[in-house]
Protein backbone atom coordinates (compact mmCIF):
# COMPACT_ATOMS: atom_id res chain seq x y z
CA UNK A 1 0.00 0.00 0.00
CA UNK A 2 1.26 3.44 -0.85
CA UNK A 3 2.56 5.17 2.26
CA UNK A 4 0.33 7.96 3.52
CA UNK A 5 1.74 11.46 3.28
CA UNK A 6 1.92 13.96 6.10
CA UNK A 7 -1.28 16.01 6.39
CA UNK A 8 0.70 19.17 7.10
CA UNK A 9 3.77 19.24 4.83
CA UNK A 10 2.26 16.84 2.28
CA UNK A 11 5.71 15.69 1.28
CA UNK A 12 7.14 13.37 3.90
CA UNK A 13 5.81 9.95 4.78
CA UNK A 14 3.37 9.96 7.69
CA UNK A 15 4.68 8.04 10.68
CA UNK A 16 2.27 9.12 13.38
CA UNK A 17 -1.49 8.96 13.63
CA UNK A 18 -2.63 11.38 16.28
CA UNK A 19 -5.05 9.88 18.77
CA UNK A 20 -6.87 13.13 19.38
CA UNK A 21 -7.98 13.68 15.80
CA UNK A 22 -6.64 10.91 13.60
CA UNK A 23 -4.35 13.32 11.76
CA UNK A 24 -1.47 11.61 9.97
CA UNK A 25 1.86 13.36 10.38
CA UNK A 26 5.51 12.93 9.44
CA UNK A 27 8.16 12.88 12.11
CA UNK A 28 9.19 16.53 11.74
CA UNK A 29 5.66 17.94 11.69
CA UNK A 30 4.64 15.73 14.61
CA UNK A 31 7.52 16.94 16.77
CA UNK A 32 6.75 20.56 15.94
CA UNK A 33 3.02 20.32 16.59
CA UNK A 34 3.55 18.38 19.82
CA UNK A 35 5.87 21.09 21.13
CA UNK A 36 3.69 23.96 19.97
CA UNK A 37 0.59 22.51 21.59
CA UNK A 38 2.42 22.42 24.89
CA UNK A 39 3.55 25.98 24.24
CA UNK A 40 -0.08 26.85 23.70
CA UNK A 41 -1.08 25.19 26.98
CA UNK A 42 1.65 27.13 28.78
CA UNK A 43 0.77 30.50 27.30
CA UNK A 44 -3.01 30.05 27.46
CA UNK A 45 -2.82 29.26 31.17
CA UNK A 46 -0.04 31.80 31.84
CA UNK A 47 1.86 29.07 33.60
CA UNK A 48 5.20 30.85 33.84
CA UNK A 49 6.62 34.35 34.14
CA UNK A 50 9.99 35.50 32.84
CA UNK A 51 12.71 34.96 35.39
CA UNK A 52 10.88 32.07 37.10
CA UNK A 53 13.05 29.33 38.47
CA UNK A 54 11.23 26.10 37.78
CA UNK A 55 11.93 22.66 39.22
CA UNK A 56 11.09 19.77 36.92
CA UNK A 57 10.10 16.75 38.98
CA UNK A 58 12.30 14.23 37.18
CA UNK A 59 12.09 10.49 37.61
CA UNK A 60 14.08 9.48 34.57
CA UNK A 61 10.88 8.03 33.08
CA UNK A 62 9.33 8.96 29.75
CA UNK A 63 6.99 11.70 30.96
CA UNK A 64 9.43 13.77 32.96
CA UNK A 65 12.16 13.26 30.39
CA UNK A 66 9.90 14.50 27.61
CA UNK A 67 8.78 17.39 29.82
CA UNK A 68 12.39 18.42 30.46
CA UNK A 69 13.26 18.16 26.78
CA UNK A 70 10.20 20.09 25.61
CA UNK A 71 10.56 22.81 28.23
CA UNK A 72 14.19 23.29 27.33
CA UNK A 73 13.27 23.54 23.65
CA UNK A 74 10.39 25.96 24.25
CA UNK A 75 12.32 28.04 26.76
CA UNK A 76 14.95 28.66 24.10
CA UNK A 77 12.57 28.96 21.16
CA UNK A 78 10.07 31.30 22.75
CA UNK A 79 12.33 33.10 25.20
CA UNK A 80 10.40 32.13 28.31
CA UNK A 81 13.32 33.34 30.38
CA UNK A 82 13.04 30.34 32.72
CA UNK A 83 15.76 28.84 34.84
CA UNK A 84 15.05 25.10 34.66
CA UNK A 85 16.30 22.72 37.32
CA UNK A 86 15.84 18.95 37.60
CA UNK A 87 14.54 17.77 40.96
CA UNK A 88 14.59 14.06 41.67
CA UNK A 89 13.38 12.06 44.60
CA UNK A 90 15.29 9.03 45.77
CA UNK A 91 12.74 6.83 47.47
CA UNK A 92 15.40 4.36 48.40
CA UNK A 93 14.27 1.39 46.35
CA UNK A 94 17.25 -0.67 45.32
CA UNK A 95 17.24 -1.98 41.78
CA UNK A 96 14.59 0.53 40.76
CA UNK A 97 15.25 4.09 41.68
CA UNK A 98 19.02 3.87 41.70
CA UNK A 99 18.91 2.88 38.02
CA UNK A 100 16.48 5.60 37.02
CA UNK A 101 18.50 8.20 38.89
CA UNK A 102 21.42 7.35 36.64
CA UNK A 103 19.16 8.32 33.73
CA UNK A 104 18.33 11.63 35.40
CA UNK A 105 22.03 12.30 35.90
CA UNK A 106 22.61 11.76 32.18
CA UNK A 107 19.63 14.01 31.40
CA UNK A 108 21.14 16.76 33.55
CA UNK A 109 24.23 16.65 31.35
CA UNK A 110 22.26 16.31 28.09
CA UNK A 111 20.00 19.25 28.91
CA UNK A 112 22.62 21.25 30.76
CA UNK A 113 20.42 21.60 33.83
CA UNK A 114 21.22 21.69 37.51
CA UNK A 115 20.15 18.50 39.31
CA UNK A 116 19.03 18.14 42.91
CA UNK A 117 18.33 14.72 44.40
CA UNK A 118 16.57 14.45 47.76
CA UNK A 119 16.25 11.12 49.50
CA UNK A 120 13.55 9.73 51.75
CA UNK A 121 16.27 8.58 54.10
CA UNK A 122 17.54 12.09 54.76
CA UNK A 123 14.05 13.60 54.90
CA UNK A 124 12.23 10.95 56.88
CA UNK A 125 14.84 8.56 58.20
CA UNK A 126 13.23 5.76 56.21
CA UNK A 127 13.92 4.38 52.75
CA UNK A 128 11.01 2.72 50.95
CA UNK A 129 12.90 -0.56 51.19
CA UNK A 130 12.83 -0.19 54.96
CA UNK A 131 9.16 0.85 54.92
CA UNK A 132 8.25 -2.25 52.95
CA UNK A 133 10.35 -4.38 55.25
CA UNK A 134 8.23 -3.07 58.08
CA UNK A 135 4.72 -2.88 56.66
CA UNK A 136 4.91 -5.30 53.77
CA UNK A 137 4.17 -4.59 50.13
CA UNK A 138 0.50 -3.90 50.54
CA UNK A 139 -0.34 -0.25 50.92
CA UNK A 140 3.23 0.87 50.57
CA UNK A 141 2.27 3.12 47.62
CA UNK A 142 0.38 5.31 50.06
CA UNK A 143 3.50 5.93 52.07
CA UNK A 144 5.58 6.46 48.99
CA UNK A 145 3.08 8.90 47.50
CA UNK A 146 2.67 10.95 50.66
CA UNK A 147 6.40 11.09 51.16
CA UNK A 148 7.16 11.92 47.54
CA UNK A 149 4.79 14.81 47.34
CA UNK A 150 6.25 16.42 50.39
CA UNK A 151 9.76 15.55 49.29
CA UNK A 152 9.22 17.47 46.04
CA UNK A 153 8.07 20.50 48.06
CA UNK A 154 11.01 20.24 50.40
CA UNK A 155 13.45 19.76 47.56
CA UNK A 156 12.00 22.81 45.83
CA UNK A 157 12.35 24.83 49.01
CA UNK A 158 15.94 23.72 49.42
CA UNK A 159 16.53 25.09 45.95
CA UNK A 160 14.60 28.27 46.69
CA UNK A 161 12.09 27.32 43.98
CA UNK A 162 8.38 28.07 44.18
CA UNK A 163 7.06 26.16 41.20
CA UNK A 164 7.40 22.46 40.46
CA UNK A 165 6.26 21.02 37.15
CA UNK A 166 5.49 17.35 36.83
CA UNK A 167 5.11 15.05 33.84
CA UNK A 168 1.50 14.07 34.40
CA UNK A 169 -0.13 13.53 31.03
CA UNK A 170 -3.69 13.41 29.69
CA UNK A 171 -3.94 9.68 30.38
CA UNK A 172 -2.93 10.24 34.00
CA UNK A 173 -5.46 13.04 34.43
CA UNK A 174 -8.22 11.01 32.77
CA UNK A 175 -7.38 8.10 35.01
CA UNK A 176 -7.62 10.24 38.13
CA UNK A 177 -10.90 11.77 36.98
CA UNK A 178 -12.33 8.30 36.42
CA UNK A 179 -11.13 7.08 39.79
CA UNK A 180 -12.71 10.02 41.55
CA UNK A 181 -15.88 9.54 39.56
CA UNK A 182 -15.99 5.87 40.52
CA UNK A 183 -15.49 6.82 44.15
CA UNK A 184 -18.15 9.52 44.02
CA UNK A 185 -15.56 12.02 45.13
CA UNK A 186 -16.57 15.23 43.42
CA UNK A 187 -14.39 17.61 45.43
CA UNK A 188 -11.32 15.68 44.53
CA UNK A 189 -12.49 15.19 40.96
CA UNK A 190 -12.79 18.94 40.64
CA UNK A 191 -9.40 19.64 42.08
CA UNK A 192 -7.65 16.99 40.03
CA UNK A 193 -8.60 18.72 36.80
CA UNK A 194 -6.70 21.93 37.53
CA UNK A 195 -3.52 22.47 35.58
CA UNK A 196 -2.06 24.45 38.48
CA UNK A 197 -2.48 23.76 42.14
CA UNK A 198 -1.41 26.10 44.85
CA UNK A 199 -1.64 29.86 44.54
CA UNK A 200 0.19 32.95 45.65
CA UNK A 201 -0.11 31.86 49.23
CA UNK A 202 1.47 28.47 48.66
CA UNK A 203 5.09 27.80 49.28
CA UNK A 204 5.31 25.73 46.18
CA UNK A 205 2.93 25.65 43.24
CA UNK A 206 2.50 22.56 41.13
CA UNK A 207 1.59 22.34 37.51
CA UNK A 208 1.18 19.79 34.75
CA UNK A 209 2.19 21.28 31.40
CA UNK A 210 1.61 17.90 29.70
CA UNK A 211 -1.95 17.73 30.97
CA UNK A 212 -3.37 17.63 27.44
CA UNK A 213 -0.64 15.46 25.94
CA UNK A 214 -1.49 11.84 25.18
CA UNK A 215 0.78 9.30 26.73
CA UNK A 216 1.01 7.72 23.31
CA UNK A 217 2.36 10.92 21.81
CA UNK A 218 4.76 11.41 24.69
CA UNK A 219 6.22 7.97 24.02
CA UNK A 220 6.34 8.66 20.28
CA UNK A 221 7.99 12.03 20.88
CA UNK A 222 10.62 10.37 23.06
CA UNK A 223 11.10 7.72 20.40
CA UNK A 224 11.43 10.08 17.44
CA UNK A 225 13.64 12.51 19.36
CA UNK A 226 15.67 9.53 20.60
CA UNK A 227 15.42 10.71 24.18
CA UNK A 228 17.21 8.81 26.88
CA UNK A 229 14.66 7.55 29.37
CA UNK A 230 14.29 4.72 31.78
CA UNK A 231 11.29 2.46 31.96
CA UNK A 232 10.59 -0.07 34.56
CA UNK A 233 7.83 -0.90 36.92
CA UNK A 234 8.32 -0.17 40.56
CA UNK A 235 9.31 -3.46 42.14
CA UNK A 236 6.64 -3.05 44.79
CA UNK A 237 3.03 -3.73 43.94
CA UNK A 238 1.06 -0.97 42.23
CA UNK A 239 -2.28 0.29 43.42
CA UNK A 240 -4.94 -2.13 42.30
CA UNK A 241 -7.69 0.41 41.72
CA UNK A 242 -5.50 2.74 39.71
CA UNK A 243 -4.31 -0.20 37.64
CA UNK A 244 -7.89 -1.06 36.72
CA UNK A 245 -8.66 2.55 35.83
CA UNK A 246 -5.56 2.58 33.65
CA UNK A 247 -6.55 -0.59 31.84
CA UNK A 248 -10.01 0.82 31.26
CA UNK A 249 -8.60 4.06 29.83
CA UNK A 250 -6.30 2.19 27.49
CA UNK A 251 -9.09 -0.08 26.31
CA UNK A 252 -11.32 2.92 25.65
CA UNK A 253 -8.52 4.59 23.72
CA UNK A 254 -8.27 1.61 21.44
CA UNK A 255 -11.93 1.85 20.47
CA UNK A 256 -12.20 5.64 20.52
CA UNK A 257 -8.84 7.40 20.73
CA UNK A 258 -10.34 10.80 21.49
CA UNK A 259 -11.89 9.35 24.66
CA UNK A 260 -8.93 10.33 26.82
CA UNK A 261 -9.08 14.03 26.05
CA UNK A 262 -12.86 13.82 26.16
CA UNK A 263 -12.65 12.53 29.73
CA UNK A 264 -10.27 15.34 30.64
CA UNK A 265 -12.66 17.90 29.16
CA UNK A 266 -15.66 16.28 30.86
CA UNK A 267 -13.77 16.40 34.12
CA UNK A 268 -13.08 20.09 33.63
CA UNK A 269 -16.73 20.74 32.87
CA UNK A 270 -17.87 18.75 35.87
CA UNK A 271 -15.40 20.67 38.01
CA UNK A 272 -17.13 23.90 37.06
CA UNK A 273 -20.40 22.50 38.36
CA UNK A 274 -18.99 21.59 41.75
CA UNK A 275 -19.65 24.39 44.20
CA UNK A 276 -16.64 26.22 45.50
CA UNK A 277 -17.55 25.32 49.07
CA UNK A 278 -17.12 21.68 48.18
CA UNK A 279 -13.87 21.84 46.33
CA UNK A 280 -12.03 24.31 48.47
CA UNK A 281 -11.08 25.92 45.20
CA UNK A 282 -11.69 29.62 44.92
CA UNK A 283 -10.61 32.37 42.66
CA UNK A 284 -8.48 33.99 45.25
CA UNK A 285 -8.46 32.57 48.67
CA UNK A 286 -5.32 33.92 50.18
CA UNK A 287 -7.20 35.27 53.13
CA UNK A 288 -8.37 31.80 53.98
CA UNK A 289 -4.93 30.40 54.20
CA UNK A 290 -2.79 30.71 57.22
CA UNK A 291 0.83 29.88 56.93
CA UNK A 292 3.38 29.84 59.66
CA UNK A 293 5.74 32.74 59.76
CA UNK A 294 8.57 30.55 58.62
CA UNK A 295 6.67 29.69 55.48
CA UNK A 296 4.88 32.94 55.11
CA UNK A 297 7.90 34.80 53.91
CA UNK A 298 8.19 32.60 50.90
CA UNK A 299 4.88 33.00 49.22
CA UNK A 300 4.67 32.17 45.59
CA UNK A 301 4.48 35.03 43.16
CA UNK A 302 1.98 33.59 40.79
CA UNK A 303 -1.09 35.74 41.38
CA UNK A 304 -4.31 34.05 42.23
CA UNK A 305 -4.36 31.52 39.48
CA UNK A 306 -4.20 32.24 35.85
CA UNK A 307 -7.25 30.36 34.77
CA UNK A 308 -9.42 31.00 37.76
CA UNK A 309 -9.31 27.40 38.73
CA UNK A 310 -6.15 27.12 40.69
CA UNK A 311 -6.63 25.14 43.80
CA UNK A 312 -6.22 26.61 47.18
CA UNK A 313 -6.69 23.24 48.76
CA UNK A 314 -4.40 20.34 48.58
CA UNK A 315 -2.45 19.75 45.48
CA UNK A 316 -3.57 17.43 42.80
CA UNK A 317 -0.44 15.35 42.93
CA UNK A 318 -1.06 14.64 46.52
CA UNK A 319 -4.64 13.87 45.77
CA UNK A 320 -3.60 11.24 43.33
CA UNK A 321 -1.45 9.49 45.82
CA UNK A 322 -3.64 9.96 48.79
CA UNK A 323 -6.89 8.43 47.82
CA UNK A 324 -6.58 5.32 49.91
CA UNK A 325 -5.07 7.22 52.71
CA UNK A 326 -8.01 9.54 52.79
CA UNK A 327 -10.31 6.75 53.66
CA UNK A 328 -7.89 5.43 56.18
CA UNK A 329 -7.74 8.17 58.69
CA UNK A 330 -10.62 9.45 60.74
CA UNK A 331 -9.46 13.00 60.42
CA UNK A 332 -9.28 12.78 56.71
CA UNK A 333 -12.62 11.13 56.36
CA UNK A 334 -14.05 13.86 58.45
CA UNK A 335 -13.00 16.42 55.95
CA UNK A 336 -13.64 14.38 52.87
CA UNK A 337 -17.06 13.17 53.76
CA UNK A 338 -18.64 16.22 55.17
CA UNK A 339 -20.10 17.86 52.18
CA UNK A 340 -23.12 19.98 51.62
CA UNK A 341 -26.44 18.39 50.95
CA UNK A 342 -26.00 18.61 47.21
CA UNK A 343 -23.45 15.83 47.32
CA UNK A 344 -24.68 13.85 50.27
CA UNK A 345 -26.90 11.66 48.23
CA UNK A 346 -24.00 10.12 46.43
CA UNK A 347 -22.13 9.17 49.50
CA UNK A 348 -23.96 6.77 51.72
CA UNK A 349 -22.11 3.67 50.79
CA UNK A 350 -18.80 5.17 51.67
CA UNK A 351 -20.07 6.67 54.82
CA UNK A 352 -21.04 3.31 56.18
CA UNK A 353 -17.58 2.72 57.57
CA UNK A 354 -16.63 3.15 61.16
CA UNK A 355 -15.23 6.57 60.67
CA UNK A 356 -18.04 7.83 58.54
CA UNK A 357 -20.55 7.55 61.34
CA UNK A 358 -19.34 10.89 62.54
CA UNK A 359 -22.34 13.20 62.37
CA UNK A 360 -22.20 13.67 58.71
CA UNK A 361 -25.38 15.68 58.87
CA UNK A 362 -24.39 17.57 61.98
CA UNK A 363 -22.00 19.91 60.34
CA UNK A 364 -22.99 22.05 57.49
CA UNK A 365 -19.70 22.28 55.84
CA UNK A 366 -16.06 21.79 56.37
CA UNK A 367 -13.89 23.25 53.73
CA UNK A 368 -10.33 22.29 53.37
CA UNK A 369 -8.11 25.12 54.40
CA UNK A 370 -4.43 25.01 54.08
CA UNK A 371 -2.37 25.41 57.18
CA UNK A 372 0.83 23.90 58.35
CA UNK A 373 1.67 20.68 60.10
CA UNK A 374 2.29 21.17 63.79
CA UNK A 375 5.06 18.64 63.69
CA UNK A 376 7.11 19.38 60.61
CA UNK A 377 5.80 22.80 59.58
CA UNK A 378 4.99 21.79 56.03
CA UNK A 379 1.79 22.58 54.22
CA UNK A 380 -1.12 20.54 55.44
CA UNK A 381 -4.86 20.87 55.69
CA UNK A 382 -4.71 18.93 58.93
CA UNK A 383 -3.05 19.64 62.25
CA UNK A 384 -0.59 16.90 61.59
CA UNK A 385 0.32 16.24 57.98
CA UNK A 386 -0.07 12.82 56.45
CA UNK A 387 3.63 12.25 56.19
CA UNK A 388 4.05 12.83 59.92
CA UNK A 389 1.10 10.59 60.72
CA UNK A 390 2.50 7.80 58.64
CA UNK A 391 5.94 8.31 60.12
CA UNK A 392 4.56 8.17 63.60
CA UNK A 393 2.99 4.84 62.79
CA UNK A 394 6.19 3.57 61.29
CA UNK A 395 8.28 4.66 64.21
CA UNK A 396 6.00 3.44 66.97
CA UNK A 397 3.89 0.56 65.87
CA UNK A 398 5.92 -1.86 63.85
CA UNK A 399 4.71 -5.09 65.45
CA UNK A 400 1.05 -4.08 65.32
CA UNK A 401 1.27 -3.08 61.71
CA UNK A 402 2.99 -6.24 60.67
CA UNK A 403 0.02 -8.19 61.94
CA UNK A 404 -2.52 -5.93 60.33
CA UNK A 405 -1.17 -5.93 56.83
CA UNK A 406 -1.88 -9.58 56.21
CA UNK A 407 -5.54 -8.84 55.79
CA UNK A 408 -6.35 -9.53 52.16
CA UNK A 409 -8.20 -6.44 51.09
CA UNK A 410 -7.90 -3.39 49.02
CA UNK A 411 -5.13 -1.17 50.19
CA UNK A 412 -7.34 1.57 51.52
CA UNK A 413 -9.17 -0.56 53.98
CA UNK A 414 -6.02 -2.40 54.89
CA UNK A 415 -4.46 0.88 55.78
CA UNK A 416 -7.51 1.89 57.73
CA UNK A 417 -7.18 -1.23 59.78
CA UNK A 418 -3.62 -0.42 60.38
CA UNK A 419 -4.44 3.07 61.43
CA UNK A 420 -7.20 1.84 63.70
CA UNK A 421 -4.80 -0.60 65.26
CA UNK A 422 -2.41 2.22 65.61
CA UNK A 423 -4.91 4.38 67.39
CA UNK A 424 -5.71 1.55 69.76
CA UNK A 425 -2.11 0.92 70.47
CA UNK A 426 -1.45 4.57 70.97
CA UNK A 427 -4.43 4.98 73.28
CA UNK B 1 2.78 -27.54 3.63
CA UNK B 2 4.45 -24.36 4.71
CA UNK B 3 7.14 -22.90 2.56
CA UNK B 4 10.66 -23.53 3.76
CA UNK B 5 11.64 -20.05 2.66
CA UNK B 6 12.55 -17.76 5.56
CA UNK B 7 12.71 -14.01 5.87
CA UNK B 8 14.76 -12.07 8.39
CA UNK B 9 13.23 -9.32 10.42
CA UNK B 10 14.20 -7.31 13.44
CA UNK B 11 11.88 -7.16 16.40
CA UNK B 12 12.52 -4.70 19.21
CA UNK B 13 10.97 -4.25 22.62
CA UNK B 14 11.24 -1.09 24.69
CA UNK B 15 9.45 0.87 27.34
CA UNK B 16 9.70 -1.99 29.80
CA UNK B 17 8.56 -4.78 27.45
CA UNK B 18 12.10 -6.05 27.07
CA UNK B 19 11.79 -7.60 30.50
CA UNK B 20 9.27 -10.05 29.07
CA UNK B 21 11.74 -11.03 26.37
CA UNK B 22 14.86 -12.12 28.26
CA UNK B 23 15.77 -8.47 28.90
CA UNK B 24 16.85 -8.22 25.27
CA UNK B 25 15.78 -5.15 23.39
CA UNK B 26 16.68 -6.31 19.92
CA UNK B 27 15.82 -9.69 18.47
CA UNK B 28 16.98 -10.68 15.00
CA UNK B 29 14.55 -13.30 13.85
CA UNK B 30 14.35 -15.61 10.92
CA UNK B 31 10.71 -16.48 10.31
CA UNK B 32 8.97 -18.50 7.62
CA UNK B 33 7.63 -16.31 4.82
CA UNK B 34 4.36 -18.25 4.77
CA UNK B 35 2.16 -19.47 7.56
CA UNK B 36 0.80 -22.99 7.89
CA UNK B 37 -1.97 -22.17 5.42
CA UNK B 38 0.54 -20.96 2.87
CA UNK B 39 -0.34 -17.31 3.30
CA UNK B 40 2.21 -14.53 3.68
CA UNK B 41 2.84 -13.83 7.32
CA UNK B 42 1.49 -10.71 8.99
CA UNK B 43 2.23 -8.75 12.13
CA UNK B 44 -0.70 -10.56 13.70
CA UNK B 45 1.02 -13.84 12.96
CA UNK B 46 4.26 -12.43 14.39
CA UNK B 47 2.61 -11.46 17.66
CA UNK B 48 1.38 -15.01 18.12
CA UNK B 49 4.78 -16.36 17.13
CA UNK B 50 6.50 -14.09 19.65
CA UNK B 51 4.20 -15.31 22.38
CA UNK B 52 4.68 -18.94 21.60
CA UNK B 53 8.27 -19.14 20.47
CA UNK B 54 10.19 -16.18 21.81
CA UNK B 55 8.66 -15.09 25.12
CA UNK B 56 9.93 -17.17 27.99
CA UNK B 57 8.11 -15.10 30.56
CA UNK B 58 4.81 -16.61 31.61
CA UNK B 59 3.01 -13.27 31.88
CA UNK B 60 1.61 -13.38 28.34
CA UNK B 61 -1.22 -11.06 29.31
CA UNK B 62 1.29 -8.25 29.69
CA UNK B 63 1.84 -8.47 25.96
CA UNK B 64 -1.36 -9.89 24.52
CA UNK B 65 -4.83 -9.41 25.92
CA UNK B 66 -7.96 -11.00 24.43
CA UNK B 67 -6.09 -11.97 21.30
CA UNK B 68 -4.80 -8.44 20.61
CA UNK B 69 -1.64 -6.62 21.47
CA UNK B 70 -2.37 -5.22 24.90
CA UNK B 71 -3.89 -1.73 24.77
CA UNK B 72 -1.19 0.75 25.74
CA UNK B 73 1.51 -1.03 23.76
CA UNK B 74 2.47 0.86 20.62
CA UNK B 75 3.55 -1.03 17.53
CA UNK B 76 5.80 0.69 15.03
CA UNK B 77 6.48 -0.84 11.64
CA UNK B 78 9.67 0.68 10.25
CA UNK B 79 9.12 3.66 12.56
CA UNK B 80 5.51 4.16 11.44
CA UNK B 81 2.53 3.66 13.74
CA UNK B 82 1.02 0.34 12.74
CA UNK B 83 -2.38 2.05 12.58
CA UNK B 84 -1.07 3.58 9.36
CA UNK B 85 -0.07 0.18 8.03
CA UNK B 86 -3.17 -1.91 8.58
CA UNK B 87 -2.25 -2.99 12.12
CA UNK B 88 -2.19 -6.77 12.53
CA UNK B 89 -2.99 -7.38 8.85
CA UNK B 90 0.28 -5.81 7.64
CA UNK B 91 2.26 -8.32 5.59
CA UNK B 92 5.83 -8.66 6.78
CA UNK B 93 8.57 -7.82 4.30
CA UNK B 94 12.20 -8.94 4.51
CA UNK B 95 14.28 -6.71 6.81
CA UNK B 96 11.26 -5.06 8.37
CA UNK B 97 11.78 -3.55 11.77
CA UNK B 98 8.89 -4.13 14.14
CA UNK B 99 9.06 -2.21 17.40
CA UNK B 100 6.83 -2.80 20.40
CA UNK B 101 6.86 0.06 22.90
CA UNK B 102 5.00 -0.08 26.15
CA UNK B 103 3.47 3.14 27.39
CA UNK B 104 2.29 1.40 30.52
CA UNK B 105 5.42 1.60 32.59
CA UNK B 106 6.24 4.48 34.80
CA UNK B 107 9.54 6.04 35.56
Amino acid sequence: MAPALCAICETARALVKRPKNGQKLCKGCFITIFEEEIHHTITATKLFSPGDRIAIGASGGKDSTVLASVLKTLNERHNYGLDLVLLSIDEGIKGYRDDSLETVKRNAVQYDMELKIVGYDELYGWTMDQVVETIGKKGNCTYCGVFRRQALDRGAKMLGIKHVVTGHNADDVAETILMNLLRGDLPRLARSTSIVTGDESSDVRRSKPLKYAYEKEIVLYAFHKKLDYFSTECIYSPEAFRGSARTLIKSLERIRPSAILDIVRSGEDMAKLVPEEVTGISHCKSQKVSLSSADGGEEGAGGCGSNGRSSGGEMAEMEKKLQEDEEASGREVDVALIVPSTANGQRHDRIGGKNGVKKETGRKLTRQTLGTCKKCGYMSSQDICKACMLLEGLNKNRPKMEIEIDVEEEEGSTLRRRMEGLALAAG
Amino acid sequence: MASTEDISIIVEFTGGLEMLFSDERKHKLSVPAKDSKGEAITVGWLVEYLCEEVMKDTRKEMFVLDGHVRPGILVLINDADWELEGEATYTLQPNDNILFVSTLHGG
